[in-house]
């Protein structure tokens, strides 16, 4: 599966209701070519934080369904963010790992991630739900489940390489923010 | 000198409704006040990164953080202000403790204890040393400044103010 298609999978097993935080990278760029929505925060620095956002959102908007789209790179730098989830264990939060064995974005340098297993990682952590899956169809599945049953952690088998001449992300942090806080009244209102 | 309890209490004031951060003894009593507050929920992270991470959600969702670390967190915590906090304009307010405050203090604490000042002078953070006398003060200051500037703002907590 190449990972802008994972990103295509994800869009569509979603129900458009959902807060999103996409990483730094290729992520936010496939992500926001896929479908540009206030309800996505793309995270274009801060590598490694796009958990910790997400568990911050999640742990204050109880109502509010949170997915993280993160690559093995950013889950790498910030290992710890698994045992905080684990340990607060919120219920709407799903984190999904688009896992390609590397830093893509900056050049397919290799990460550890083809033998440390991240899903057990998570598991032993107390995610209610971890699983590793390589199919469009597995991933769309399991998404639909761990919907409000989190914290869930789906590791994605991806491809290496991106989809060519994709854009990079037009909005300025500032309007992705601001509309992003905009999105989260329209969804608490 | 305050109360761990008013120094909370104070915090709330200002409007402060969720808090993350990674401890130091300055800051003990204030994370023990906090950890039976439901007024101002303590989240411990594992990392200064990953606390300021976790209050940029909580900023998201509604919520007016605070992120409380030693000045040695500080260090982590470079990246995510340069390229989260200050660069979406978060705003929060970083309680950091003073180690290595006028060179007295172990070894480990003395290059940071020197150089955090100017850290946050670079990083262009607007910051307030809290007083002995009237910690109030710089707490109103710095809750002034984070509405003007919209960017994370810190207070220092040296040894001995709050007990």
């Amino acid at each position: 599966m190449k990972r802008y298609d994972a990103i295509c999978a994800i869009v569509q097993a979603l129900d458009g209701n959902e807060l999103l935080i996409s990483s730094n990278g290729m992520i936010s760029r496939e992500l926001i070519t896929v479908r540009d929505s206030p309800q996505n925060f793309y995270m274009i620095g801060s590598m490694g934080l796009a958990s910790s956002i997400g568990l911050g959102l999640a742990i204050s908007l109880p109502k509010a369904q949170i997915v993280v789209i993160e690559g093995d790179g950013n889950v790498l730098m910030n290992m710890g963010s698994i045992a905080t989830t684990g340990h607060f264990a919120p219920r709407n939060l799903i984190q999904i790992v688009l896992d390609n064995e590397c830093h893509d974005s900056t050049g397919g340098q290799p990460t550890v991630s083809n033998t440390a297993k991240l899903e057990d990682v998570a598991r032993a952590s107390g995610y209610h739900m971890a699983a590793r899956v390589t199919t469009e169809a597995e991933l769309g599945k399991i998404l639909r489940q761990s919907l409000g049953k989190g914290p869930a952690f789906v590791l994605v088998k991806v491809e290496k390489g991106s989809v060519k001449g994709i854009a990079r992300v037009s909005h300025s942090p500032e309007e992705i923010r601001s509309r992003f806080q905009q999105a989260v009244r329209s969804l608490s209102g | 000198m305050v109360s761990a309890s008013q120094f909370c209490g104070m915090l709330k004031s200002h409007g402060f409704n969720f808090c993350s951060g990674v401890p130091c003894t300055i800051l003990k009593d204030i994370i023990l006040c906090l950890s039976s507050d439901p007024d101002l929920p303590y989240i411990p992270a594992t990392r200064e990164d990953e606390a300021m991470g976790i209050a940029t959600g909580a900023y998201l969702a509604g919520k007016q953080p605070v992120v409380m670390m030693q000045n040695s967190g500080l260090g982590s915590s470079i990246n995510p202000l340069a390229s989260l906090d200050i660069l979406y304009r978060i705003p929060m307010l970083l309680l950091i403790s003073w180690r290595g405050y006028q060179g007295k203090d172990a070894p480990e604490h003395l290059i940071m204890g020197e150089a955090m000042l100017k850290l946050l002078e670079a990083l262009g953070i607007p910051y307030q040393v809290i007083s002995e006398d009237n910690p109030e003060t710089a707490i109103s200051a710095s809750v002034k400044s984070m509405r003007e500037r919209g960017i994370p703002v810190a207070a220092i907590l040296k040894s001995g103010i709050v007990q």
